[in-house]
């Protein structure tokens, strides 16, 4: 495991609420930069809400609320000055099924993160990067004003993550990015996380072992106890994880015996 | 086992048979829909005939409505009609948006659901009462306070020139946009509401603001809905009777000024109905209603098509 000091993102005794209900207890774990992070379990373990706790994103759902720590940089982002508008443009997400903005052009769904004075050159050039790292450039070029709706569903998410990227984040945060993708557009996606991961922090949930051993460098795995708090299990190298898990419960869920 | 085959196959002719049933009823009952309209075209034609004879189309573009002379040229009342619905739609469009708005998206949970009653509550008030109290609260507040303080500050605008004496074309709509207003609110809030928190959530990702987020993304989102719901309160706005004909002054003339007094198509129905005598003036007064349900027509068919126009080009 990477040394938590350079983490750029780290978790400490982190408690998460729905209302009373609590749906993550005291979770501690570091997110390595150029790396990928796989968050996995079965459904219920907490592993979205881990995630959607790292850009504050948690907290819009009526009564959700967190305890704990978020360290960006070093800096709490429950606590510094950091505003959660700031923490939001450095930690980027893309969701579970593919949200392009319906109203919006392809181009105006990778600008829609810019601010209204941009100039349009200058959109344009943040434009083609995003697409460009998104592995979609190519394909839409030629029709940056039509409608993201038209776009196939993997092209789809791939403008999602081009749109996450054009503010320049420091960290990705994917939730089963691939969950509502065919095979092949999930491989894509896939490909892309490990290019991206080039640049980024990404951290990803997942249900699906073979995508976290395919992707990932680090992974975690959750398990919700008794009374249906999800909490960390054990977090480790993937091919640790993998071929020799440090606890039980870890290696009777990657073999299949429950989940 | 023969026996059983029987059975088998009893059963799917049945259960075919009650399928076709029910098809037939759902498709008498939608059938019902068109069959009530073009009952009512027909009988607005036949109704109207002796006076769509005498006057051709003429009735449509003079605007000497005089039962004493037996002149009968419906256009002020058109323009009457479609001026008070314009300024109802606009202004409870713009509140109503905005209040909607206000509902889905910021209040908390013991403010919207009182406040939602009480709109609806509103929607549920006689016209008849919407009519009085524009009559002896509405009419005075603008004679003494809103018309002269438009008068003074747009007074430059032919909208806005010449006596006000409190009922006229701007009361009418004013009370028409009270009116409605809870449809608009009720519809745009069901629609704002229906918008996935996966879109709100994209945005607020990106770093937006929430009023960021529901101004360039959720309401542009729901923006086919929302014109829907406008092109409903339109609908209700043309159509409505009593109340207009309590505030508009009922004369059938056309001014530029909204101060000036007017006369809706449905006024004009209801204020002479009674009193009409002579085949001509019945009909001519039948002809308004024809000419209402066209113009209800016209105005709904073009908004869709307005509609369909600009999700077109986007595509």
């Amino acid at each position: 495991m990477s040394s938590s000091d350079t983490a750029p993102l780290r978790v400490i005794d982190l408690n998460a609420y729905y209302g009373t209900r609590q749906a993550v207890a005291d979770v501690t774990m570091s997110f390595a930069p150029n790396a990928v992070t796989a968050l996995m379990g079965p459904s219920g373990c907490g592993k979205t809400t881990i995630l959607r706790c790292l850009n504050r994103i948690h907290e819009i759902a009526p009564g959700a609320y967190a305890r704990g720590q978020v360290l960006l940089d070093g800096e709490d982002v429950y606590e510094s000055h950091i505003s959660v508008i700031e923490l939001r443009r450095r930690v980027g997400m893309v969701f579970q099924r593919a949200n392009p903005f319906p109203t919006l052009s392809i181009l105006g769904n990778v600008t829609a993160g810019l601010s209204r004075n941009v100039p349009s050159s200058e959109k344009m050039r943040v434009a083609e990067k995003a697409l460009r790292s998104a592995a979609l450039w190519d394909e839409v070029k030629d029709k940056l004003q039509k409608p993201a709706t038209a776009l196939s569903g993997g092209q789809q998410q791939r403008l999602c993550i081009a749109r996450a990227l054009a503010v320049e984040p420091e960290v990705l945060l994917m939730d089963e990015p691939t969950s509502s993708l065919d095979p092949i557009s999930t491989l894509s996606i896939e490909e892309l996380m490990t290019a991206l991961a080039d640049e980024y922090a990404i951290v990803v949930v997942t249900h699906n072992m073979q995508q976290a051993a395919r992707v990932s460098d680090y992974s975690a795995f959750m398990l919700a106890d008794e009374h249906g708090v999800g909490r960390l299990i054990e977090m480790d190298e993937t091919t640790k994880i993998f071929t020799k898990p440090s606890d039980r419960r870890t290696e009777d869920y990657i073999t299949g015996r429950f989940g | 086992m023969p026996r059983r085959e029987d059975m088998k196959n009893r059963n799917y002719a049945a259960i075919a048979a009650a399928d076709r049933v029910f098809l037939l009823v759902v498709y008498a009952a939608a059938g019902l829909f068109v069959l009530l309209v073009a009952m009512l075209f027909v009988e607005l034609v036949h109704g109207s005939w002796p006076s769509i004879v005498a006057f051709k189309f003429k009735f449509l573009w003079t605007s000497e409505w005089n039962p004493v002379t037996g002149q009968f040229g419906a256009l002020p009342l058109i323009y009457g009609t479609l001026v008070t619905s314009l300024i109802a739609i606009v202004l409870a469009g713009f509140v109503g948006i905005l209040a909607a708005a206000y509902l889905a998206e910021f209040a908390p949970g013991w403010i919207a659901r009182p406040l939602g009653f009480v709109i609806e509550l509103l929607a549920a008030v006689p016209s008849v009462v919407f009519g009085l109290w524009g009559l002896f609260v509405l009419a005075p507040f603008v004679r003494t306070v809103l018309g002269p303080f438009l008068q003074k500050t747009l007074g430059f605008l032919p909208l806005f020139q010449g006596s006000i004496s409190g009922v006229g074309m701007l009361t009418a709509g004013l009370i028409l946009a009270l009116m409605v207003l809870p449809t608009v609110t009720a519809i745009s809030r069901e629609v704002i509401v229906a918008i996935g928190s996966d879109l709100r959530e994209a945005s607020m990702s990106l770093g937006a603001t929430k009023w960021e987020t529901v101004a360039r993304v959720v309401i542009p989102a729901s923006r086919v809905g929302i014109f829907g719901a406008i092109v409903l309160a339109l609908g209700r706005a043309l159509g409505e009777t009593i109340a207009t004909t309590m505030v508009i002054g009922n004369r059938p003339e056309i001014a530029a000024s909204l101060f000036a007094p007017s006369y809706t198509l449905a006024s004009v129905i209801a204020n002479e109905f009674t009193e009409a005598n002579g085949t001509v003036y019945i009909s001519a007064l039948v002809e308004l209603g024809l000419l209402l349900f066209i113009v209800s027509f016209l105005v709904n068919a073009m908004a869709r098509l307005l509609l369909w126009a600009v999700l077109r080009e986007k595509s």
